[in-house]
């Protein structure tokens, strides 16, 4: 994992075009730790003089389910660093499937402010989309079948760093 | 994984919930905070909700027959002068019901608003000492306060004239203070309650004055206590009556906060009973909401 997320890190600041107007923001909840480590990592390796800015985002209000699926029981923080406007954000989350999730996020940035650019980079693409959204960046790309399930386990809240795909 | 608690179709008062219903419900209202200071403070989870404020006031007893169903009435915000009008309207119609207040029975939102902000302030409820000042008998806020508290397990005390004090309170385990200074010596938080100005047209009390003199959360008063006492108020405030603006306006007064987090409260009862899906309703109807 820690090869994926330094190469990720790498791209992010290609992309970018630098660190500069650079906002990382985590999905709740294994999105926030790996965005952490990725502004760490790009920290580090462009000798940065100031913190890259990292937000944390918990999507919950700005879901299409909550009529089939139930409130879900605790929401997690939502902090941006400032205003958006103008910044490229990055969306960072573990695994992308449906899309759902992202296209909730998405609503919820533009509650921010208005970025010049959003891109979206994730730790894994297992496919399955459900909208027309796909990843800028990827850790790695995994073909799954619906039942299938990807487990990103991270250091920070699992005590270890590991991808599981459960069939 | 335990399962986590639902609340069930209605909101009508905190008497008949469980401490990890009403949890749930301060739990949730944390992020609703950060929304409030959002540059677009709302976020799009009742998107589509059709809710109505239905707030019956004394004066004017209409008789609204409204189609509910019809109407395609998702959810409805009740306060009525009578006892009890929240669960009768719950108990009759399909639509989520919210009881905003239902004659001198309860007012579920406002006490859990007081338990955020307690919360807030001291992080934890448990074991905090909370005394009731004012018009105990008149007031659904203390009630719901009463079964609020003491369901997290703080101690809860009343105080305020003797004409002014439900009868058997003593019963449901509460202290009763009649002077304000042995309730300032033993709280950690006093809830000063809105004395209604015509409780002394009907002779409860002698006079607006008096009542200042004997009861009034002065300065002076609350300097005699070891500790620095937290200071509430549900509002409206009759200043130099039941408060002093100084303390009202004081350091330790939290009463500013309680309106922010009625704000939050409010929006994770409404997303929470919005979500609840018709079988946990049922469960909850059968089980107490399990």
């Amino acid at each position: 994992m820690s090869r994926a997320l330094q190469r990720m890190a790498v791209e992010i600041v290609e992309l970018a075009h630098g660190t500069d107007d650079l906002v990382l923001i985590g999905i709740q909840r294994r999105g926030v730790e790996l965005a952490e480590r990725i502004a760490k990592l790009i920290e580090k390796e462009e000798g940065a003089t100031a913190a890259i800015p990292r937000g944390a985002l918990d999507i919950t209000l700005y879901r299409d389910d909550l009529e089939t699926v139930g409130p879900k029981p605790v929401i997690g923080e939502t902090h941006i660093p400032g205003d958006l406007t103008d910044k490229h954000a990055v969306i960072v989350d573990d695994v992308l499937y449906t899309g759902r999730t992202v296209r909730a996020a998405l609503d919820e940035l533009a509650d921010f402010g208005r970025p010049k650019r959003i891109s979206l980079c994730v730790l894994v693409d297992r496919g399955g989309r459900e909208l027309p959204i796909q990843a800028d960046i990827v850790g790695k790309a995994v073909k799954t079948v619906p039942g299938e399930r990807v487990d990103v386990q991270v250091e920070e809240l699992d005590g270890r760093d590991q991808v599981d795909l459960i069939r | 994984m335990t399962a986590s608690p639902t609340l069930g179709k209605d909101l009508t008062g905190l008497e008949h919930m469980t401490p990890e219903q009403i949890r749930l419900i301060l739990d949730t209202a944390e992020p609703f905070k950060e929304v409030s200071e959002r540059p677009i403070k709302k976020v799009p989870a009742l998107r589509g909700k059709t809710i109505v404020n239905l707030f019956f006031e004394a004066s004017t007893r209409t008789r609204i027959s409204f189609e509910f169903e019809a109407m395609r009435i998702d959810m409805v915000v009740i306060r009525h002068p009578s006892s009890g009008a929240a669960e009768f309207l719950g108990n009759r119609i399909d639509s989520n019901v919210i009881n905003a207040g239902d004659g001198k029975h309860e007012h579920p939102t406002q006490a859990l608003l007081d338990l955020l902000t307690i919360r807030d302030k001291h992080g934890k409820i448990e074991g905090l000492k909370v005394c009731l000042v004012g018009d105990v008998l008149h007031s659904r806020v203390a009630r719901s306060n009463l079964w609020g508290l003491t369901k997290l397990g703080a101690e809860v005390a009343v105080c305020g004239p003797w004409t002014l004090m439900p009868r058997g309170i003593e019963d449901l385990g509460v202290k009763v203070f009649g002077r304000i200074e042995e309730a300032i010596e033993w709280a950690d938080v006093l809830n000063v309650l809105r004395l209604q100005l015509e409780r002394m047209e009907k002779g409860f009390i002698p006079s607006l004055r008096e009542y200042y003199r004997v009861f009034g959360v002065t300065p002076e008063r609350l300097e005699r206590s070891p500790r620095a006492i937290t200071i509430m108020h549900p509002g409206p405030m009759n200043r130099g009556v039941e408060i002093d603006s100084r303390v009202a306006d004081g350091p330790h007064s939290i009463i500013l906060d309680q309106v922010t987090n009625g704000v939050a409260v409010r929006m994770a009862v409404l997303y929470l009973l919005a979500g609840g899906r018709a079988e946990l309703a049922d469960a909850a109807k059968r089980g107490g909401g399990e």
